[in-house]
């Protein structure tokens, strides 16, 4: 899960770490006002779950309330690669002598959380990795002790060369380690870290992304996810355990398990098609759960035909068959709906499908071959 | 043969009371699994259809000697149950169970490498040396003994390629769900060196997907180490960049972990990549006839 800005700003603040004061504003009016109480100069920033927030022209100053109000009311207009602003962060404007990167990751292959640091902040830390990565120093953090002050500092030292400024740094680095551990994040990321003119070290953005697995220890940054920031069929999904991501093909795909929907979909494009859709309804699947699938594949205009595609290990073939007819008898199914069943309990599926009108295939080859045909039909 | 699991394999079952645990303990004693031991606190002396309970692994461990623990306890008791099956002495540790806080297995990956216990998973669907032992939730009867060894990130993508595999007569020495999560204990390159020195197997086939780079480490291991030909397939060429696709593990972020890196990747290594499952099948039956 994603945090915004000014989300992971709070969690910053409440750790200890310095960041420049401001507050988030749903509306002109509020930004206005919130830059009446910052009493200076105030930046003005889109808070959107996506990159590259400055480019799109979702980051922008105002010198008086009634600019703020102003700059405020175009950026809660505006729609970033396709999503809505619907909140802004109005905070003080500081002038920057120097702009630095702090971050700390899982790393995958070390299995160990795995720090980064450089002093060339204030850009995309991808591009510096692609083009100068001598400037990005990496360290491991043995996860059965944590950071040691001893290692911040060794780890500050490597950006700068002022001792009292890496003493500042390496507090931030410590505080960083510990909003890290202490919100189960997979990502807690400073960039830019700055340095004012009178030698405040300063988090001037923040970025936190939260381990979805550890959200139930974690009740109140569960609290804090961005309905608005998803779908209502990808919050329906998720709701009822079911894995769903929109794509912008024709054909949808219900599947049980992760990969075997990732091969589906390959294999609806290898095929000639695009798919609609990733959807997993996961191990023990009731037939409440397939009627939700069939609910939110059909919320998708563009789908022209569903293929389901189930291999039944926990899952039990008829449980899905159940699920196939009592949605196909629930809701007015204008696609062909083609089905694959094979593993436990698929003679008993086969005979409860025989009931209604669905295409019943096989193999997964002939299940996508025979979608693809069937969605062409209506054209 | 095979790796990992055989006819040695005595199993404990963590969480043997609960729904899924009662379930899957009856269907590997029924495949043939030598289940010895099931563990619940607070249910000791109980039995589940002749498997007797204890309150701990330990108490478990003492009395029947078993030597291999599966979990199929809820997630937020599931590395509890990993320190556990470790501190009794278990040597192999199978996690079934999906959903574990991954800096609980960052913790948990260096306790269990100082003390050389192997965990296989979490969010796994366990490992199978088919006609010998069945420790997981896979379903047995697809399964078939024979040349071919499977170390896959998925598990219902696992099965559709294993019985595709048997379907031509192939059989399986051993099958490995590595499982989909970002932090994972055994991975690609342990079970390629595991196959590599296994006499059962004559070819692996390596199932993997978006996420991570496991697979280009695995590729150039291969390169180096292994002699037995490997057939590749990598789920999620089209998946979009920074979306989960299900598993813990499969995101593309950063620019990294596309499955056209990976393809490129085993291409460059000489191992060939299946378009589809069904394909996998075909180039193991052709690999394996050109050797004969």
């Amino acid at each position: 899960m994603k945090l915004h800005e000014y989300q992971a700003k709070e969690i910053f603040g409440s750790f200890g770490i310095p960041i420049p004061s401001g507050k988030v504003a749903t509306s002109p009016e509020e930004a206005g006002s919130i830059a009446r109480e910052i009493g200076k100069k105030v930046v003005i920033k889109a808070q959107v779950h996506v990159g590259g927030r400055g480019k799109a022209g979702g980051i922008k100053f105002a010198d008086t309330p009634e600019e703020a109000n102003e700059v405020a009311s175009k950026i809660l207009s505006m729609e970033i690669k396709g999503l809505p602003v619907k909140k802004v962060l109005v905070g003080e404007c500081l002038d920057v002598e120097d702009e630095y990167y702090l971050g700390v990751i899982v790393d995958r292959k070390s299995k160990k959380p795995v720090f980064m640091v450089s002093s060339a902040g204030g850009v995309d830390i991808e591009e510096v990795a692609r083009e100068t990565p001598e400037k990005i120093h990496k360290y491991q953090v043995d996860p059965a002790r944590g950071l040691m002050p001893y290692e911040a500092r060794n780890l500050a030292f490597k950006i700068m060369s002022d001792g009292k400024l890496a003493m500042k740094t390496a507090k931030v680095l410590m505080q960083l380690y510990d909003v890290f551990t202490g919100v189960d994040a997979s990502l807690a990321e400073i960039n830019p870290f700055v340095r004012t003119p009178d030698n405040e070290m300063i988090a001037l953005d923040a970025k936190i992304n939260i381990d979805d697995n550890a959200l139930y220890r974690r009740p109140e940054i569960a609290k804090m996810r961005d309905l608005g920031a998803e779908s209502p069929y990808e919050t329906k999904a998720r709701e009822m355990g079911l894995s769903y991501v929109k794509l912008d093909g024709s054909i949808g795909c219900i599947v049980n398990g992760a990969g075997l929907a990732m091969g589906t979909m390959d294999m609806v494009k290898l095929y000639g098609a695009e798919p609609a859709n990733f959807l997993d309804i996961g191990g023990s699947s009731s037939p409440e759960k397939v009627m939700t699938a069939v609910e939110i594949i059909l919320s998708d205009e563009n789908v022209r035909a569903i293929f389901f595609n189930i291999f039944g290990g926990i899952t039990r073939c008829d449980d899905v068959a159940n699920g196939i007819v009592e949605a196909l008898g629930k809701m007015d199914i204008k696609v062909p709906v083609v089905v694959r069943l094979t593993g436990t309990n698929e003679d008993e599926a086969r005979k409860i499908l025989k009931k209604v009108d669905v295409v019943s295939v096989n193999t997964m080859d002939d299940g996508v071959k025979e979608a693809i045909r069937l969605s062409k039909e209506g054209e | 043969m095979g790796v990992f699991v055989g006819k040695d394999t005595k199993v404990v079952v963590q969480g043997i009371t609960g729904r899924d645990g009662k379930f899957h303990s009856l269907q590997m004693k029924e495949y043939g699994t030598n289940v010895v031991a099931g563990v619940t606190p607070g249910k000791s002396g109980q039995d589940v259809e002749g498997i007797p309970v204890f309150d701990s692994v330990e108490q478990a461990v003492a009395r029947t000697g078993a030597n291999t623990s599966v979990i199929y306890v809820p997630s937020f008791a599931a590395a509890d149950a990993m320190y556990e099956a470790c501190d009794a002495g278990i040597r192999l540790i199978v996690c079934i169970t999906e959903g574990v806080p991954t800096l609980e297995m960052v913790s948990l990956s260096g306790y269990l490498k100082e003390r050389g216990t192997r965990l296989i998973g979490p969010n796994c669907p366990g490992i199978i040396t088919p006609g010998e032992t069945k420790v997981g939730i896979m379903p047995g009867r697809i399964h078939k003994p024979g040349p071919a060894g499977v170390v896959s990130r998925s598990g219902t993508l696992t099965y559709e390629v294993v019985y595709q595999l048997t379907s031509r007569e192939i059989g399986q020495s051993t099958c490995i769900g590595i499982g989909g999560d970002p932090i994972i204990g055994t991975n690609f390159i342990d079970a390629l060196e595991a196959f590599e020195g296994d006499s059962q197997t004559e070819i692996i086939v390596l199932i993997g997907e978006i996420g991570g780079t496991d697979e280009e480490e695995a590729a150039s291991y291969v390169t180096k180490s292994v002699s037995k030909p490997v057939v590749a397939f990598v789920a999620g060429r089209t998946a979009p960049p920074g979306k989960r696709m299900g598993h813990a593990g499969a995101i593309i972020s950063g620019g990294t972990g596309t499955a056209e890196e990976k393809v490129e990747a085993f291409e460059a290594a000489g191992i060939p990549v299946a378009g589809t499952p069904a394909e996998i099948g075909e180039i193991v039956e052709k690999t394996l006839a050109s050797k004969k």
